[in-house]
C-alpha cells in the first residue's frame, strides 16, 4: 500500500515528504527500541515509533526506511521534522496508540518483516 | 576525503562523548561515500547499521574516541576505537540483552544491549579487544566479492 493510503487507514496529518507519498510500502515495523530496528533489514518499511527524538530519524536514515509514523498524538520538535524532511522522508503524525495504530495497518494488508 | 592510492581510500571520524545530538553523523556520512563509490544498497545498509551501533557505543560508553572507514578493492573495514573505560568482561557484553547504558541512551532508544550483536550480525569478520582502564578497539570487515 501506498504511504497515502497509510496516512487515510490513520488519519494521520502529514508533517513532511508530500513529494513521497505515493511510495509504495510493503512492511511494517513498530517499536520504541531503535536497536530493535536496526537487527531487522528490509526494503520498503515503514516504522511505527511513540519514540520522537532525532535518533528515530537517524535510525530510519541508516535502514533507508522512508516514512515514519509517530503514534499516540506525539509531535516531534521541528527540528526532527527538518531533520527527515532533509532526508526526503515521509513524517506522519497519528492519534491513534501502538497497538491500534499497527492493528488498523495489519487488518488492511500491511505485513512485518518476516525474521 | 584522504586517498592514499586510487585503490584504497580511507576516512577518520572524531566521535564526541555524550553528544546525542551529533550520534549518528559519522555513520551518516560513511554511507554516503559508500554511496558515492557506486556500492551495492544492501551492503552499504549493512555498513551503516554496524558504523551507527559502533558510533552510539563511543557516544553512550566512551570517554572519546574514533571512527576509520577504510575501503579497498576487497573489503570494507570500520574500526572503532575508543581512549576507555574499557570493557570488564567482553563476553558479558556481546549477549544480547545486556548493557550498561545510562537513562540518557535508554530515552533514546539504545541501551538495549543489541549494540554489539548487531555489529557482529551484520559483519562478515568482527573483532574486538578492550580491557577495564584501558580503551576498546572493534573492527568489523564487509567483503565486497
Amino acid at each position: 500500500m501506498t504511504i497515502l493510503e497509510i496516512m487515510n487507514i490513520l488519519g494521520a496529518e502529514l508533517l513532511c515528504g508530500q513529494e513521497i507519498i505515493d511510495k509504495e510500502i510493503l512492511y511494517a515495523c513498530g517499536s520504541d527500541l531503535m536497536s530493535d530496528v536496526l537487527a531487522f533489514v528490509k526494503d520498503h518499511t515503514i516504522l511505527l515509533t511513540g519514540l520522537t527524538n532525532p535518533q528515530v530519524v537517524r535510525t530510519a536514515e541508516m535502514m533507508d526506511i522512508s516514512a515514519i509514523v509517530f503514534v499516540r498524538g506525539k509531535r516531534p520538535a521541528d527540528e526532527v521534522i527538518k531533520i527527515a524532511a532533509e532526508r526526503k522522508m515521509a513524517v506522519l503524525l497519528t492519534k491513534y496508540k501502538m497497538f491500534t495504530a499497527c492493528g488498523l495497518l495489519y487488518q488492511a494488508g500491511l505485513r512485518g518483516d518476516v525474521i | 576525503m584522504e586517498t592514499t592510492d586510487e585503490a584504497t581510500m580511507s576516512k577518520y571520524y572524531s566521535i564526541e562523548p555524550g553528544n546525542f545530538i551529533l550520534a549518528g553523523e559519522a555513520a551518516e556520512q560513511i554511507k554516503k561515500i559508500l554511496k558515492q563509490l557506486g556500492i551495492d544498497a544492501a551492503l552499504i545498509r549493512k555498513v551503516a547499521i554496524a558504523s551507527y551501533e559502533a558510533e552510539m557505543n563511543l557516544v553512550i560508553h566512551s570517554v572519546g574516541g574514533r571512527l576509520i572507514l577504510n575501503v579497498n578493492p576487497q573489503e570494507i573495514t570500520i574500526i572503532a576505537q575508543d581512549d576507555g573505560p574499557g570493557i570488564k568482561d567482553i563476553e558479558l557484553a556481546m549477549k544480547e540483552g545486556y548493557s550498561t547504558a545510562p537513562d540518557a541512551a535508554r530515552e533514546l532508544g539504545f541501551g538495549a544491549g543489541m549494540g554489539l550483536p548487531n555489529i557482529k550480525r551484520y559483519s562478515d569478520r568482527f573483532a574486538i579487544q578492550s580491557a577495564e582502564g584501558e580503551g576498546t578497539r572493534v573492527e568489523m570487515t564487509f567483503y565486497l566479492s
